[in-house]
């Protein structure tokens, strides 16, 4: 079975699509000749950057603990995304990272720990990269549900409030719509896997050369790890900032426009 | 006195003053109004007294103890409160009235509601359904539920119809008349003629005037001749 590998000459060639995008914005006057272009030479940049500190972090020959940093690295870094997607939302920047620290216990215990995947560099790293760059967009989606569900029902939240309900009780049904929200796109996308489109992973594999029904199980693998780390995500977002919603004498605090 | 206020300040965003009490103690009996122009800090004064605020300083006290060393849930079980716009809950008056109780049974409900002139057929009536001033009772309903020793109501009527106000002004005065003391705010001097046993007068975040309504007029504070005034005869 032959292999897609791209040469330098193939990368080059699939700029063409890129001159398209950037002839589409000229004859457009969208202004966005600069922006494609620099888009373009940084993902280069850095996907080449990333291509070689990857190549010597997971090389077999290495401990796994640079690994496990390289994890660490990417949810603190996921934190400071978030932070600066929802600066609005408080204390976000802390919860982020320990929403992703969690899913990443949880999602990686049970892939590690059940031996769906063999734990090694070079599964570890990017298993971890597709968990946290999935989680990122839920994580701030739930953020902004929560914050948004206790601005339109203020007066709701303070009704129950005012009846002697703690803040727990106050809030319950609103976390659990902001939570049912921001779970709701990964559901649908896990649905449509397969109809609607071929996902990354199982792509790159097919492109590689391996078996179909083998992407197909490597892809399915990794679309239950995301599941499940996009609802513990959420899940620890959603009751955090809904604590902190609240002070500790149960009173609702002004809350930021989103 | 149900409550005790001592040296009270509230401050807005902006770092301007929304409140400055000195003292003031309002009474534990009869329909206690607090008047006033839209702004001079009267919801303000409602939502400190069952802490969905706090002050900047000063303190509170609730039948004689300061309302910080209470627990909040106990305080606002003690103090009901009814808003400006009815606040109703998804489901039925019933589901409404558990809010509030969670242990209430359908007499109790019933009973409730006849308080405030409702019959039982509005224990099963989705709340959604109600009119304005069907939720407004209800919600005076709900508040009573938790067996408040005083209601808070924040301008209940403001959204009502003059009947449907004169309506829940006579079931407010009924209340009191079963020992539950109210303080209503309102801007309307009107009403504040028809049902108050007692005034304050709150213009700029301060109390101008403290005494019966009938002796508002005499009052030598030209804000208070000028808020009367500005009230449609």
């Amino acid at each position: 079975m032959s292999t897609a590998d791209v040469t330098t000459l193939g990368l080059i060639a699939s700029l063409i699509l890129v001159v398209v995008a950037i002839g589409i914005s000229a004859t457009q006057r969208l202004g966005l000749e600069r922006d494609i272009v620099w888009a373009t030479v940084r993902s280069l940049v850095q996907l080449l950057f990333v291509g070689v500190v990857l190549a010597f972090v997971i090389d077999p020959g290495q401990p796994l603990i640079l690994s496990w940093a390289w994890v660490a690295a990417m949810v603190s870094f996921a934190g400071v995304v978030i932070h600066r997607r929802a600066p609005e939302i408080p204390g976000v920047l802390f919860l982020g990272m320990v929403a992703i620290g969690a899913a990443a216990t949880v999602t990686l215990a049970v892939i590690f720990g059940l031996g769906v995947f063999p734990l090694e560099g070079r599964t570890l790293v990017p298993l971890a990269g597709m968990m946290v760059g999935n989680s990122m967009n839920a994580t701030v989606l739930a953020a902004r549900r929560v914050v948004d569900e206790f601005s339109s029902n203020r007066r709701e939240v303070e009704a129950r409030l005012a009846l002697g309900q703690s803040s727990r009780q106050a809030s319950r049904r609103y976390l659990r719509s902001a939570l049912r929200t921001a779970l709701t796109p990964q559901i649908e996308t896990t649905k449509a896997v397969g109809l609607v489109f071929l996902p990354g992973a199982m792509t790159g594999l097919i492109l590689a050369g391996v078996d179909p029904i083998e992407a197909v199980r490597v892809q399915a693998a990794i679309m239950y790890l995301i599941l499940g780390s996009v609802a513990t995500t959420a899940t620890v977002m959603t009751i955090g900032i809904g604590h902190r919603l609240f002070t500790p004498d149960h009173r609702l605090i002004r809350l930021p426009r989103s | 006195m149900v409550f005790e206020l001592e040296g009270i300040e509230v401050n807005g965003a902006n770092g301007s003053q929304r409140l400055s009490i000195e003292g003031l103690r309002l009474p534990s009996n009869g329909m206690t109004v607090i008047v006033g122009p839209s702004g001079a800090g009267k919801s303000t004064l409602l939502r400190l007294l069952n802490r969905l605020e706090i002050p900047d300083g000063g303190l509170i006290r609730f039948d004689g103890r300061p309302i910080g060393e209470t627990d909040p849930l106990d305080l606002r079980r003690a103090v009901g409160m009814v808003f400006q716009e009815p606040v109703r809950f998804p489901g039925t008056v019933f589901d409404n009235l558990r809010e509030a109780d969670p242990s209430i049974d359908e007499d109790s409900a019933e009973s409730l509601l006849k308080r405030v002139g409702l019959d039982s057929s509005f224990v099963t009536r989705l709340a959604d359904e109600l009119s304005g001033g069907e939720a407004q009772r209800m919600c005076i309903a709900r508040a009573l539920a938790t067996g408040p020793m005083v209601l808070l109501m924040d301008e209940p009527t403001s959204s009502l119809d003059p009947a449907t106000t004169r309506k829940i002004e006579e079931q407010a005065l009924a209340l009191v008349g079963t020992g539950v003391p109210i303080l209503w705010v309102t801007h309307d001097t009107g009403q504040m003629h028809r049902i108050a046993s007692h005034v304050i007068c709150l213009i700029d975040g301060a109390v101008a005037y403290e005494g019966p309504a009938a002796d508002m007029t005499a009052v030598p504070d030209p804000r208070v001749a000028e808020f009367l005034d500005e009230q449609p005869s």
